[in-house]
């Protein structure tokens, strides 16, 4: 999967948590969570869905390293390698 | 005979539009099962019954918007059903009774219906059987302002009947417009009539923290722990020793048996919902995350039972984190408390002259102090973060 391909995964999987918003127009150092106004919960529940989608496993330490999409996209990149 | 009356699911609701019998005329119910769809406020509710019986009448048509205490259907209990089968058969087959009309003309079981001579005679004027009319007074005596209010439903719901189409749902505001009305309701009731204390503590999440870490560690990503799993755990268990926070403001203190959390869940587009997490002091930590993966996306989609919207005994507002520090709550009336948490951060903490960094979270009560004192709130603060230094046995 390339790293176009990662970030189509990734907005469809914000649009599914966060239906109202538009994961699409987020800047690549914008904090994901913030712009779309995502809680814990909802946090949560992308988490598990990456995890469903991609086969990626985010531990909880690592959630500091997958704030912005940027940084998401990098994190996934290596896992997948 | 049991009477269904359309439930009241907060301070703030004063009606309701019945939108589709899930139970028909003849059918069986138990306590639990969802008798009707009701439009609200809060969205498309579905409600429960809390007895068990056969449908015996369906009183109010699809459509109707009635107020809050109007008797909708009529529930034959089942001992008294099967004592009734012993004298003559009875009629099971589904009928679909065109309302209103039938409660005029019942007279039967009166008899054994206590109520003052005046209601009785009241009653009589308007032809109304009693049977259908709820009671307040003494012993559940019905009174003269009980069959007064019962005249002004049925009104009210004649003149909702009259209107036929207007009957249908009122879509004159948004779902977001209605919430936004419903809040305003229950919160300036509760600005006007309680007046509240506030009470903040600082708590060190340092030991919580970690255990969360090490327990989700070792679990799959699907069944992970909110920290806000262990707020709820830790408030239930502390309301225990504190009944007068687990209460209602109904004319006096009436402290409740169970303990439901109501939870706040802030929705997408503006507005909250605050479903109850029922008998969360029963509840393991893992039964309440299930219940709020269950739970908050149905609030977010305004689809809410009954018990969910009318059972919370106190609430508890978290800011999750990258939320702002304290939150001083607006208590939701008849309750007499609400628990704020803020988002938890990393501060400067001060212990046995050593200074270090620790994970700290700024909870707050807000009380009614008709209910309680600062005292009482103080002691429950205390507990609850002594509660939260040891998660491993919440």
């Amino acid at each position: 999967m390339n790293e176009d391909e990662i970030k189509k995964n990734i907005f469809q999987l914000l649009k599914n948590i966060a239906p109202d918003t538009e994961p699409s127009v987020l800047k690549p150092d914008e904090n994901i969570r913030e712009t779309l106004g995502i809680d814990s919960f909802d946090a949560l529940q992308f988490i598990i869905a990456l995890n469903e989608k991609l086969g990626i496993e985010i531990p909880e330490k690592d959630y500091g390293k997958t704030t912005t999409l940027r940084d998401l996209l990098f994190y996934i990149m290596n896992k997948m390698k | 005979m049991i009477e269904f009356v359309m439930p009241s699911l907060g301070a703030d609701m004063e009606d309701g539009t019945l939108i589709e019998w899930k139970k028909k005329t003849g059918e069986s119910v138990k306590r639990g099962d969802i008798i009707a769809e009701v439009e609200t406020q809060k969205g498309l509710i579905e409600i429960e019954v809390f007895d068990e019986g056969i449908i015996e009448k369906l009183l109010i048509q699809e459509g109707t918007k009635v107020p809050v205490g109007t008797v909708m259907a009529l529930i034959k209990p089942i001992e008294v059903s099967l004592e009734t089968k012993k004298e003559k058969p009875i009629e099971l087959h589904p009928i679909e009774e065109k309302i209103t009309e039938g409660i005029m003309q019942e007279t039967d079981r009166e008899i054994h219906i206590k109520a003052s001579p005046l209601a009785k005679k009241l009653a009589e004027e308007h032809h109304i059987a009693l049977s259908h009319v709820k009671g307040n007074g003494p012993h559940g005596a019905i009174t003269r302002e009980d069959v007064e209010r019962f005249i002004a439903q049925q009104e009210t719901i004649k003149k909702g009947a009259a209107g036929n189409v207007s009957v249908a749902i009122e879509k004159t505001e948004t779902p977001t417009d209605a919430i936004r009305t419903a809040i305003a309701a229950a919160m300036s009731k509760s600005n006007r009539e309680i007046p509240h204390y506030y009470l903040e503590k600082r708590i060190d999440l340092t030991k919580a923290l970690a255990w969360l870490q090490e327990e989700n560690d070792q679990r799959k990503v699907q069944s992970r722990l909110l920290p806000v799993v262990l707020f709820i755990k830790a408030i239930a268990k502390s309301l225990q020793d504190f009944p007068d926070l687990n209460a209602t403001w109904d004319n006096g203190l009436k402290p409740k048996k169970e303990i439901n959390i109501g939870f706040v869940v802030a929705l997408h587009n503006g507005g909250i919902m605050v479903p109850a997490i029922h008998q969360a002091d029963l509840k393991t930590v893992d039964e309440i995350m299930q219940t709020l993966n269950d739970i908050i996306p149905r609030a977010r989609a305004m689809k809410l039972r009954s018990s969910e919207l009318s059972d919370g005994t106190i609430t508890l507002s978290s800011m999750g984190d990258g939320g702002a520090d304290t939150v001083f709550g607006i208590i939701y009336p008849p309750q007499v408390a609400i628990i704020g948490f803020g988002s938890i951060s990393e501060q400067p903490f001060a212990e046995n002259g050593m200074l270090g960094i620790r994970s700290m979270v700024n909870a707050t009560l807000a009380g009614d102090h008709r209910a309680t004192d600062g005292l009482t709130g103080s002691q429950f603060l205390n507990l609850l973060a002594r509660n939260l230094q040891k998660p491993e046995s919440l």
